[in-house]
């Protein structure tokens, strides 16, 4: 998934990444069809004694429970497993693809992450010996279990870092020798990739005495797009809702919800304020806000058709509600926006418009508006005020 | 008394050549701040003439503080080279660096503030409309006209919010507005801008904004709670925003159960804290409060 500013991976693409950096990894490829699953597991298991390993490629936790990961002994079986989990639904994702990984002889599961740790404006590696479960899970009934060191953004997880590391988690000299240099490629994928998330669970030791990165778990920060070309290619448009997605390539900041007022304004904090301000107001009408969309400081006319145009694309929309405060943006453009976008959307527009313009030339942007007279613009001069008139236009034409 | 920054302040503006910065920088002049010089290492030596005046454009945050004893510096370089002109700025240990760029990764944040942690600059933003003290000087792009002087001082993630809440109290107006930025890592926090502003004998009280993620409302509440005698009035943003959904700031988002705007709201309450429900209902909390007392 992406919004605009996280890129969440998925695993396949994670060990691919890992793989780039060093970090130890299976063999690993994707299947989209029953029939590309057993070719590939012909060629996995070659290396494998046969077995592989059939996974649902989902952002979502759990799968395995869902019946999501499969052991295959054969190619045959793999293309028959292959065919079970291609379609399955797993907490609402639907599978398209699968990953056959080779099969891995596992002695014991561990837990590694780093992490953007808000609270202290920094990073925070998380580790365990205890690795497979959910990490949630493992931090809410045996925290003692899950070692939390701190990593400076400007030195990261350097040799000493990772030895810290390994030993608040509690591994032996032995064996912590030989998972702190796995730890280092990881924070190399960290850094190198501008992720703030990067997990691994679980971390496997193989029979063999390998540590290897069993199922990893990757977001991308992406307003580091501008270093990393090839990251535009790792995004999944596949599940993207077809509004949000005409609305980025409009270079919209738009998230589409469930309800019947669609939303314009200006600045994130007051576009989530009007979202809440209507909620309310639309509490005795039955409505709620259809859409975010923070058309910021560009309001031009085609900016706001190009609004317009998502929102009234939503078919649940029955009335819009503009609120713009001009900060820098002045209210006469944001009228002249209006009328605009009403001139090229022309018999397009159909639903009715509850307009607030207030600071910077209100005065203005106001008597445009009252000049255009347009039928489908009303004019409310507070906030409070045009949230209640466009929830009760909504809830009428429902 | 205002916070961070007052008439006496002397601005600087990196990145004071290119579009946002030459038209912030005509602003910053009209809302009366002293603008003392710009930086840009391809143009040293030359000047710039904006809003009227011949202002100086000099290579390096350092040299211009030796020439013009700059104390502010105020930064609109593009989100690629943001962190190398913070570090810079914080090498030359300028008091006050307020960083209004948005889109910058949060590597560059993380390392650019960890960098400043035990010296001498105090950062604010970055990706947020700065700092404004009303009547006396603005670092940032807040509109100066939407209110003046008075006895509220302001602190919000948001900038629109800002303007919002600035314009909803007019009619009393402002110490300082400071808009902290929606960004994950930022440097001056909620809890900077209130010790702050205990402390500044002016600000009569204080009206905090917030909106979903993370948890720096819930420290800022835990903060009130033990170290703010002045009233404190609160507004949230993003009840209605669902999980896992970033709304507009890199840093709005709802992760699982943390980062909820109720949760704030609850924090705040519990922390004597009064929240208003909407950005006319918090101001009108902030009137019940300066008519009182």
């Amino acid at each position: 998934m992406r919004d605009g500013f996280r890129v969440d991976l998925f695993e396949y693409q994670a060990r691919d990444m890992f793989e780039a950096h060093g970090v130890p990894v299976l063999a690993g490829q994707t299947a989209t069809t029953p029939e590309q699953a057993e070719q590939a597991a012909a060629e996995i298991g070659a290396t494998s004694g046969g077995v592989t390993v059939v996974k649902a490629q989902v952002k979502t936790g759990g799968r395995g429970k869902a019946g999501g990961v499969k052991v295959a002994k054969s190619p045959q079986e793999a293309k028959e497993r292959a065919a079970e989990i291609l379609g399955m639904d797993i907490k609402g994702h639907t599978v398209g693809t699968v990953m056959i990984a080779q099969g891995a002889d596992i002695k014991e599961e561990y837990y590694f992450s780093v992490l953007l740790d808000r609270a202290n404006r920094s990073y925070l590696a998380m580790c365990s010996k205890e690795g497979g479960m959910e990490i949630e899970q493992l931090a809410v009934e045996r925290p003692d279990a899950l070692a939390r060191v701190a990593v400076d953004p400007n030195v990261g997880i350097d040799e000493a870092k990772a030895k810290e590391i390994v030993d608040a988690a509690g591994f032996d000299a032995e064996l912590g020798a030989k998972i702190a240099p796995v730890l280092q490629k990881l924070w190399d994928v960290y850094t190198g990739e501008d992720a703030t998330l990067v997990e691994v669970n679980p971390l496997v030791q193989t029979g063999a005495g390998d540590i290897v990165a069993l199922d990893g778990k990757v977001t991308l920060d992406a307003n580091a797009d501008f270093r990393h070309p090839d990251h535009a290619a790792l995004e999944d448009t596949s599940a993207t809702d077809p509004l949000e997605a005409k609305a980025k390539e409009k270079g919209l900041n738009y998230v589409k919800l469930d309800g019947q007022v669609g939303i314009i304004g200006n600045g994130a904090g007051l576009v989530m304020s009007t979202l809440d301000v209507v909620a309310y107001a639309g509490e005795q009408y039955d409505v709620k806000p259809a859409n975010f969309l923070d058309i910021g400081g560009g309001a031009n006319a085609q900016v706001m058709a190009d609004g317009l145009d998502v929102i009234l694309g939503d078919e649940q929309v029955k009335s819009v509600f503009v609120n713009v405060f001009g900060g820098i943006t002045a209210c006469d453009e944001v009228a002249n926006g209006i009328k605009g976008a009403l001139e090229i959307l022309g018999d397009n527009a159909k639903k009715p418009l509850v307009v607030r313009l207030d600071g910077n030339a209100v005065e203005k942007g106001r008597a445009i508006l009252n000049e255009l007279n347009h039928p489908l613009v009303t004019q409310v001069d507070t906030m409070d005020g045009a949230a209640a008139k466009a929830a009760e236009l909504a809830g009428s034409a429902k | 008394m205002s916070i961070f920054l007052n008439a006496d302040s002397k601005i600087i503006v990196q990145g004071m050549t290119g579009g946002m910065g030459s038209k912030h920088t005509a602003l910053m002049l009209d809302a009366g701040s002293t603008i003392v010089g710009g930086v840009n290492a391809r143009k040293a030596g030359t000047t710039a003439e904006i809003g009227g005046k011949e202002l100086p454009v000099f290579g390096t945050v350092k040299e211009a503080m030796e020439a013009t004893g700059a104390n502010v510096s105020v930064a609109f370089v593009p989100p690629a080279f943001a962190k190398d002109a913070a570090i810079e700025a914080i090498d030359a240990e300028i008091p006050l660096l307020v960083v209004i760029t948005e889109g910058i990764p949060v590597k560059d944040s993380a390392e650019f503030y960890n960098y400043s942690i035990g010296k001498k600059t105090r950062i604010i933003g970055p990706n947020c409309p700065g700092i404004i003290t009303p009547g006396e000087s603005l670092a940032g792009i807040t509109p100066h006209t939407i209110a003046g002087k008075g006895p509220i001082g302001l602190v919000s993630k948001s900038g629109t919010l800002t303007y919002q809440m600035m314009y909803e109290l007019r009619d009393f107006g402002f110490t300082t507005a400071i808009g902290i930025g929606g960004d994950p890592v930022i440097g001056t926090t909620h809890i900077d801008a209130l010790e702050a502003f205990e402390a500044d004998p002016d600000t009569k009280a204080i009206v905090m904004i917030g909106e979903i993620g993370g948890d720096a409302e819930e420290r800022a509440a835990a903060y009130i709670k033990e170290h703010v005698t002045k009233p404190v009035v609160g507004y949230v943003a993003g009840f209605t925003a669902p999980e896992g959904k970033t709304m507009g700031h890199a840093g709005a988002i709802v992760s699982g159960s943390s980062g909820t705007a109720a949760a704030k709201k609850e924090a705040l309450e519990a922390a004597g804290v009064k929240v208003g429900k909407t950005p006319s209902e918090t101001a009108e909390l902030m009137r019940e409060i300066l008519r009182g007392s």
